[in-house]
Parts: C-alpha cells; sequence; structure tokens
C-alpha cells in the first residue's frame, strides 16, 4: 500500500509510530490514511474540504469529517492526537501561522509539506516570463488557484522559529523522489518537516 | 383485540421520563435478512415522526412499497444478503405499538391519558425488543429524521448496544422553529370540532380535517423551495373532467402545488392516528440530548465505543448542514471515531428517502466499512 503513496506521503507514513492517534487535515481520498490504519494499526481521523473525497474516504472504512480547516480544527481538545499531518495544504490556510498553531494544539508532533516556491523553475519562470508560475506541483493559474499563501523552505522555517516551533526533521523532493538538503531553497520542488511544539 | 402486526410484548413496565410507567407495552416490529448464529450482524432501522416498521415491505394500510425500499433488502446499501434488518414502530405510534390508540388497562382507548412521551422513551422501547430479540449489540443503528435522533439517543444512552451510528438528515435538538412549525400541527388537530379533547376512537368522525392541515403544514417544511418551483411553480391545476386549469376566482385547489398539499394530507389521515401525531410531535419537541447529560452535548457521548456517521443534505432546511456539525464537532471533542459529509441534493429534508445515490455509497461504505 505505501509504496504507490505520493513520495512525501510514503516519509509520513514511515515515521508515524505504530497505533498512534493521527489527524490527517486535507486528507484527500485517504491513502495515506488507509495506509496507516492497514500497515501500523493507527486510528486515523481526517478533515477534507471537497464532499466527493470525503464520500471516498466513508467507502474505505475512514472516519473523515467534511470541514474546513481553517473554521473546524478549533473543535479538536488540545493534545488529541500524537501526530497531526498537513500534506501539500498549509498554502493553502487563510492564515498558515494560526493553522500552524492549532495543528500543533491538537497534536504533540506534526508533519507539513508543501510546495516551495522558491525552487528553481519557479524563480525562473517568474523572472523569464514575468508571470505566475504554472508547474506541475502548481498547475492552476493564479486566479483560480486555491494557493494563496505560497510559501518558500526559508520562508517555513522562519515561520517556525517566530512561533516557537522545533523542527525535528526535513526532507525535501523533486521529480518525485527525495533529494539533499543542501541548497533545498532552491533544488526542492517540495518539501517536508517534522515539527513539535518545542 | 389481537395486533393485525408482527408485535413483541415487553415483559416489564416501561420507565418514561416523565417518572410513569407503560405495562403491556406492545412494540410491532418487522425483520429483514437472517440473523447470524453469533447475532452480530443485525442493524436496527429507526423510522421518522410518520413512518413505520415496514421499510421494505408493502404497507399493509396503503399498499404501497416500504418507505426505504431504495435503501433496505438484497443487493441494496443496506444489503439484507448480509444483515439482519430490525425496524420496529415506535410507542406512541399507530402501527401496532402502545399509543394513545391502544387500549388502557380499564378496557377503554388511552386518547389523551396516554403518557406524554419522549424520544429516549422511543429509544428504551426499542432497547427492551432487542433484549427480548437477544441482540447484545447491534453491528449498526441507523436513521433518518427523526430515526437519527433515535440513533444518536441510543448512542447517548445506551453506549454499548450499537457498534456504528448512522444518522442522517437529524440533529440533537429541536430548534425553536421545529417546534414552531410542529405547535401549528398540533393546534390544527386540536382545532378540529372532531377531535374531542382525543376522545374520538368510539365515535364515527375523526379529526381528519385537523390533521391533514398538520401533514400539509409539515410536508412543506420536507421539501425545498427550489425543488417546489421545479416540481409545481405556478402552474394551475387541470379539473377531473379534463378541462385545463384556471383560476376559478374560488378557493378550489386552482393551483398544483394546493391540489399535491390537499393529496398529500388525505392520504396521510387513512394511516395515522392524529392523538399519535400529537404524541410524536411533542416528543420531537422535547428532544434535546445535551440537555438530559448536563447542558454539554459531549458529555453525552463520552462513554460511546460506536463509529459514527452523519449526513446532512444541502436543501434540508428543517434539519440544516448546521445542526449535524453542531453533532459532530461534540463527537470530536469526546474523542469518538466520526465522519460527516454534507450532500448536495435538490429534495430538501426529504433528500434521505429519495433517489441521492452519494447517500447510497456513505450508507453502503459506513456500513461495510
Amino acid at each position: 500500500m505505501a509504496d504507490t503513496l505520493r513520495p512525501d506521503l510514503a516519509v509520513i507514513a514511515a515515521q508515524v509510530p505504530q497505533g498512534a492517534r493521527v489527524l490527517d487535515v486535507g486528507c484527500g481520498d485517504g491513502a495515506l490514511m488507509a495506509a496507516l490504519r492497514d500497515g501500523k494499526g493507527v486510528d486515523a481521523r481526517g478533515i477534507e474540504i471537497d464532499p466527493e473525497l470525503v464520500e471516498r474516504c466513508v467507502a474505505r472504512g475512514l472516519s473523515v469529517v467534511q470541514g474546513d480547516a481553517d473554521r473546524d480544527l478549533t473543535f479538536y481538545p488540545d493534545g488529541a492526537f500524537d501526530v497531526a499531518i498537513l500534506s501539500q495544504t498549509l498554502q493553502t490556510a487563510a492564515r498558515p501561522d494560526h493553522m500552524m498553531r492549532e495543528l500543533l494544539r491538537v497534536g504533540r508532533r506534526a508533519f507539513v509539506s508543501f510546495p516551495n516556491f522558491a525552487y528553481w523553475r519557479m524563480r525562473w519562470a517568474l523572472v523569464s516570463k514575468g508571470r505566475m508560475p504554472v508547474t506541475r506541483h502548481l498547475p492552476v493559474s493564479w486566479y483560480e488557484t486555491e494557493n494563496i499563501h505560497h510559501v518558500t523552505v526559508k520562508d517555513f522555517e522562519l515561520l517556525s522559529r517566530d512561533l516557537g516551533v522545533r523542527i525535528e526533521n526535513r526532507w525535501f523532493f523533486t521529480d518525485e523522489r527525495e533529494i539533499g538538503g543542501s541548497g533545498a531553497n532552491w533544488r526542492a520542488e517540495y518539501a517536508l518537516f517534522e515539527v513539535s511544539g518545542g | 383485540m389481537s395486533n393485525p402486526h408482527q408485535a413483541f410484548v415487553l415483559p416489564e413496565p416501561l420507565p418514561l421520563d416523565s417518572g410513569q410507567a407503560l405495562s403491556g407495552v406492545e412494540i410491532a416490529y418487522e425483520t429483514y435478512g437472517e440473523l447470524a448464529a453469533d447475532r452480530s450482524n443485525a442493524i436496527l432501522v429507526c423510522h421518522a415522526l410518520t413512518g413505520d416498521q415496514y421499510v421494505a415491505s408493502t404497507h399493509p394500510v396503503t399498499g404501497k412499497p416500504g418507505w426505504w425500499e431504495r435503501m433496505v433488502g438484497p443487493d441494496k446499501p443496506i444489503d439484507t444478503d448480509r444483515y439482519h434488518v430490525i425496524c420496529a414502530n415506535v410507542i406512541g405510534s399507530c402501527m401496532g405499538s402502545t399509543g394513545p390508540a391502544s387500549i388502557a388497562p380499564d378496557g377503554q382507548p388511552y386518547g389523551m391519558r396516554f403518557p406524554v412521551i419522549t424520544v429516549r422513551d422511543m429509544v428504551r422501547g426499542l432497547v427492551a425488543l432487542l433484549d427480548g430479540l437477544g441482540i447484545a449489540r447491534l453491528h449498526a443503528v441507523v436513521g433518518g429524521s427523526m430515526g437519527g435522533m433515535q440513533a444518536l439517543s441510543l448512542a447517548a444512552n445506551w453506549p454499548d448496544r450499537a457498534a456504528r451510528v448512522l444518522a442522517i438528515a437529524t440533529t440533537a435538538r429541536h430548534s425553536a422553529q421545529n417546534i414552531a412549525f410542529h405547535e401549528v400541527g398540533r393546534q390544527a388537530i386540536m382545532a378540529d370540532p372532531n377531535w374531542q379533547g382525543g376522545d374520538y376512537y368510539g365515535g364515527n368522525a375523526a379529526p381528519d380535517a385537523g390533521l391533514s392541515v398538520a401533514r400539509m403544514a409539515a410536508h412543506i417544511t420536507y421539501l425545498s423551495e427550489e425543488g417546489l418551483t421545479e416540481k409545481f411553480g405556478r402552474r394551475l391545476q387541470a379539473r377531473k373532467d379534463g378541462t385545463p386549469g384556471a383560476k376559478t376566482f374560488g378557493f378550489d385547489a386552482d393551483f398544483q402545488v394546493e391540489s399535491y398539499l390537499r393529496y398529500q394530507g388525505s392520504g396521510f389521515v387513512q394511516r395515522f392516528d392524529a392523538n399519535s401525531y400529537l404524541y410524536i410531535t411533542r416528543a420531537m419537541d422535547y428532544f434535546d440530548i445535551a440537555e438530559e447529560h448536563g447542558g454539554k452535548l459531549a458529555d453525552a457521548f463520552a462513554g460511546t465505543t460506536a463509529r459514527f456517521c452523519l449526513v446532512s443534505f444541502d436543501s434540508d432546511w428543517l434539519y440544516p448542514t448546521a445542526e449535524s456539525r453542531h453533532v459532530v464537532h461534540a463527537l470530536n471533542a469526546a474523542g469518538a471515531p466520526v465522519s460527516f459529509v454534507e450532500l448536495s441534493a435538490p429534495f430538501g429534508h426529504d433528500s434521505f428517502l429519495l433517489d441521492v445515490p452519494a447517500l447510497d455509497r456513505v450508507v453502503k461504505g459506513f456500513l461495510d466499512g
């Protein structure tokens, strides 16, 4: 199961401890939740905004609530989860800083992945064409994208520092493969961070 | 008088929230599909305000198909090749379970001497039936509208009796608007001179006009404005002799929507008892699970062992999505595993009974998962 996951999700699946309580915020069709449940006996819960994706999760026997992460995280008690996951969703939040705080309120640790807007192809597209880049990972024009808060690896590290959040681990990916960390803000198409309340 | 419906007689008096107790209570029920040897595959389907136990079999009075045949049956989302489905008439109703039309110990119909009951009392009766049938833990309890209230009440008050709770188009409490609509219906019944303080069973006239108006008013709340407009618009009703519809400058049912509502009202009185309507609407109005549990809804579900699934419909203004979300948030706070989805359907509150393929998929996925 886990080998069909997107690379960042596969890393998360490998990192989550056996039997953990997990909240997947923006869980999509539930692929990661199902892998965690089946492979690691994880008690997984999800939040997803798209009703058709929620329906698919329910059909897989997963517990997923249709809702808006900006609004609905507040209804979960403090420390309800061992791990909170926010994959490729931070950049869609109304207030990414608030969402980070909420993640680490409901979860003791969090995995956060996001497309890196400082990836060199993005920079090049902006410099050479003078237009907002449209790429495989950010495939939609600026006026219709859900990604309203573009973020870079460096931005995320600074936000973590400002919030007093400790970065436990980081992984970088390009062309659907994990790459090393050097020059990541140039070289990484997207990034995954493991953070804790510090 | 023997009960024409299959019924279970409770061996003990049924205690009620009012402090009274009812003895000799009968619960009429139907079952579909085989019960597994280990009794683990039972699903209790709870019916709505005017529903009954004939969920997937022909109604003995109207001759119409069961009220949820699209959902319950072989190869249906609630698959009777796989599950043993139990559906029982709630107490207070009139299809074979003890209600105001039943004969009291003094040999006369209860009428308004029937005690006021609550949704929890209905569920207490259902749990007593499950005890009688030897079913300790349900695979699932399922219901829409008042059926969903019963499903939630069972989860809150008998937390070990169901492994899954599926509550559709429902709420954890009746709102002021819900109570207001019910009060209109009750006043229509009680304003009918044939009602006679509820003591009409011996005579030859029942408060049909009042009950019919109650049903008409309620029926509007089950539909959406969009649905009504699409179905009827301002179209005029053709006459019985085939002449096209016209404004009569009188008070006949000129508009198709008027004709439809009158038809709904007159059909309803053939199969439903006016006093039952009073008692069941009262029970729904009293419904507030949080109030039963110290004022905090999350506390009601603190001891639950079930997985939950709630479904709302975007066109349902009777029990709108916000009510389901309120329950979901309480379940989140209680740490209970819960799924929730708002489905898009044009039919208003009645969407749970109608052709909404996404609902079929959610129901099947949740029950089989």
